[in-house]
């Protein structure tokens, strides 16, 4: 443990002396190259082609990680959904026939249509709620930091808090969830929430809402202290009452940040793994399509084709928003 | 803003109420978990965490030995013992089913059959009579136990659950793959930012693409690669190079010690994965935040003779430090909280397991060994909340700055 530590803490050391090293060295070697203080004309060609190049260096780490790690596997992985379970043999589009009939990713996809369909809009609507709520009260700061907590927690850290809530004892024994306890106590019988069909997702859905409201919250709350005082301060005196001013002035004053909120919701939706894989690993009825990639990949010997399919899928469903944020960010950049 | 004018909206104490409610649904979780975490395994088995803060009330009946072990004390017969096994007092007592709260702790109560009992307060009774007693009696009573906690189940996860060892490697994957990633970042947001070439827009673009590319995609083809170059890679054994591999633990060794590669599972590699996964967000945040800072400066610098490099080092870096440690927060967190990848990337023994990883074999494990669950969930967030509530302010604006607006 301790020569794990030495190594960890030499790698720090080792890889920041290389970084600056990479770059001091990379620049000194350019302007040996290329020396500004040469004679007339070449000085002049020097600068120019030094400044050419010097993009490039700063570049260079960054980029060589981006195309080995993000890059490259796209590519891979769009060849390996066309191969067999070692990568190897050519099937053409079995995997894809495959995908399109099997009834486990069936039940995975229409399981993550219900988690994008309710955990972005409540985490939205929630979050909203909460900033409007707490930018009127003095301790609003504590509660939001207080709602923005889970966001700390990992998701694994959230489904052992969540189990203790959903936890099941037989009726006749005290129960020690709970959930189940304020079940008991209005007088209804216990359940084992995590196995009911199809309502056991809304209760794995619960806890990644639990984690996600304090971030739309965040975003939101700044968004609406962005809103001039002028529109407000026009609607009171036409009479608006505290609804009318949030949902018809304020509201619609923040979409485009209630989308950002959205569409950022929506993809750590479509990649959640975490919560379905430590509360239930997909059983009862639970699977989405992160996790059953999941399986694919590692569980019975492996398939990386089918594997490779099923993540690509999720590529394609994330493809819209990729677009959606680049169109935005180039008219940000115009903007300037 | 709701109060122009001075009028305070007398819609206020529904949003105080309706704000407490929010907090109280969104800490409660927690703080179940929290005090969860210090009951024992035996508390946590009978009653729920929020019985724990006040006095439990328990009823329990037991039974007197035979009357013919009675003693003789100033002429009578007693029979006495203690009716509280594991500690607490007792809040009420009776001798019958029907009226198991009839006396009150150190009241005599008269049986039936002309025989006085009494129970105290600590438990101690005494059954007594002038007559030699008869059969055993039943004693009903409520036994109150106060609030208790223990530390035990910190101390044996923590030393004997290898939940330390766990620790110590989750910090070992989080440090490195936080520290890595932002230099490389700064230099290519600072070229996005402030360097002109031909690309520059694209690439801005493409960066915004690699943003919300899920990391699943990477997770089949790195690990092939991984073991490909673990295979191919061949070193000899007493060579420099091969010395210093074997020294940082990098080497993958046959079963009689000999080296015969480099391991595919080792820090470094998943240190790499990080920092790969981690770069669009870093370089995204940081440009955004350096094309912001006065073109003033960086011009005059530009015009005194500062080389690019000059400028990036003794103005931009340090003018970026908010960004950096908005970003720096991010990384450790996610990094930390990480399940998925460290479980692809770093092989499942116990000696690299990392702390989530320890949690989901817990979680997985049936029989409930909740008091260590409890205790091993509290140690693994504990880190990222202590992050979360002293550098809060940074976390906040890097959202900010994070979300493509």
């Amino acid at each position: 443990m301790l020569q794990q530590l030495v190594t960890a803490g030499l790698t720090i050391v080792v890889g920041i002396a290389a970084a600056f090293g990479y770059f001091y060295g990379s620049n000194w070697l350019l302007d040996i190259l290329f020396p500004a203080g040469a004679a007339g004309d070449r000085a002049t060609r020097n600068i120019r082609r030094a400044a050419a190049i010097r993009p490039w260096l700063f570049l260079g780490p960054a980029l060589l990680a981006l195309a080995l790690y993000l890059v490259y596997p796209v590519a891979e992985s769009i060849w390996l959904s066309f191969h067999g379970p070692a990568g190897r043999q050519f099937v053409g589009l079995k995997n894809y026939i495959w995908f399109i009939g099997d009834a486990n990713i069936h039940s995975a996809l229409i399981n993550n249509f219900l988690w994008l369909l309710v955990v972005p809009a409540a985490s939205t609507f929630l979050g909203l709620v909460t900033a409007a709520l707490t930018d009127r009260i003095g301790w609003g700061n504590i509660a939001k930091s207080l709602i923005f907590m889970p966001m700390a927690i990992s998701f694994v850290g959230a489904t052992v808090i969540w189990k203790f809530v959903y936890d099941y004892r037989a009726a006749n024994q005290d129960q020690i969830g709970l959930l189940n306890a304020l079940v008991t106590w209005l007088g209804g019988p216990p359940e084992a929430w995590i196995t009911l069909p199809f309502w056991n997702n809304f209760f794995l859905m619960v806890i990644l809402v639990w984690i996600q409201t304090g971030f739309a919250m965040v975003i939101l709350s700044a968004a609406l202290r962005g809103i001039p005082e002028e529109t407000i301060e026009a609607a009171v005196l036409d009479g608006a009452n505290g609804l009318q001013i949030f949902f018809k002035i304020m509201v619609p004053q923040i979409w485009g940040t209630i989308a950002v909120v959205w569409t950022t919701i929506t993809i750590t939706v479509l990649k959640v793994f975490d919560i379905v894989y430590a509360m239930t690993n997909g059983q009862w009825d639970t699977d989405v399509l992160a996790n059953q990639m999941y399986t694919w990949m590692f569980e019975g010997g492996g398939d990386f084709g089918r594997g490779a399919t099923i993540a690509l899928v999720i590529m394609i469903l994330v493809i819209p928003i990729m677009i959606w944020n680049i169109r935005n960010a180039k008219a940000e950049m115009e903007g300037r | 803003m709701f109060r122009i004018g001075g009028r305070k909206s007398p819609l206020v104490w529904a949003v105080h109420l309706s704000v407490l409610l929010l907090v109280v649904l969104w800490t409660v979780p927690t703080a179940g978990l929290f005090i969860t975490s210090f009951r024992t395994a035996d508390q946590i088995a009978v009653s729920g965490w929020w019985t724990a803060l006040s006095s439990a009330e328990a009823n329990g009946v037991t039974r007197t030995p035979d009357g013919a072990s009675a003693k003789q004390v100033d002429g009578n017969y007693v029979v006495s013992g203690n009716v509280l096994k594991r500690g607490g007092s007792v809040a009420a007592f009776g001798w019958s089913s029907l009226h198991p709260k009839a006396f009150q702790p150190g009241q005599v109560a008269q049986l039936r059959d002309g025989a006085t009992l009494t129970v105290k307060a600590n438990g101690d009774y005494q059954w007594a009579d002038s007559k030699p007693l008869e059969g055993s009696q039943r004693i009903f009573f409520t036994a109150r136990t106060p609030p208790s906690f223990t530390l035990a189940n910190y101390a044996h996860v923590l030393t004997a659950n290898g939940m330390f060892r766990a620790f110590m490697n989750s910090l070992t994957v989080a440090v490195p793959s936080t520290v890595i990633p932002i230099l490389i970042a700064a230099y290519a947001a600072f070229a996005l930012a402030w360097m002109q070439f031909p690309g520059r827009a694209l690439l801005i673009a493409v960066i915004v693409g690699l943003l919300v590319v899920p990391l699943q995609m990477s997770l089949i083809p790195l690990l092939t690669l991984y073991n490909d170059i673990g295979k191919a890679t061949v070193v000899p054994d007493h060579s420099l190079i091969g010395r210093l591999i074997a020294l940082s633990g990098l080497g993958l060794h046959s079963d009689d010690g000999k080296m015969i590669g480099l391991n595919p599972k080792s820090y470094l590699g998943i240190w790499l994965a990080h920092t790969g996964f981690g770069l669009p967000l870093a370089i995204y945040l940081l440009r955004n935040y350096m094309i912001g800072l006065p073109r003033e400066i960086i011009e005059s610098s530009r015009v005194d003779g500062a080389t690019d490099f000059q400028i990036f080092r003794k103005i931009v870096l340090p003018l970026s430090f908010p960004a950096l440690a908005s970003f720096a927060i991010f990384q450790f967190l996610w990094t930390w909280n990480d399940l998925l990848v460290a479980t692809v990337f770093l092989s499942h023994q116990e000696s690299s397991l990392v702390m989530t990883g320890k949690l989901k074999d817990l979680l997985g494990s049936h029989g409930g060994q909740w008091e260590i669950l409890a205790a091993s969930a509290f140690i693994s967030i504990s880190v990222p909340l202590i992050v979360f509530f002293a550098l809060q302010k940074y976390l906040v604006r890097g959202l900010l700055a994070g979300s493509v607006k």
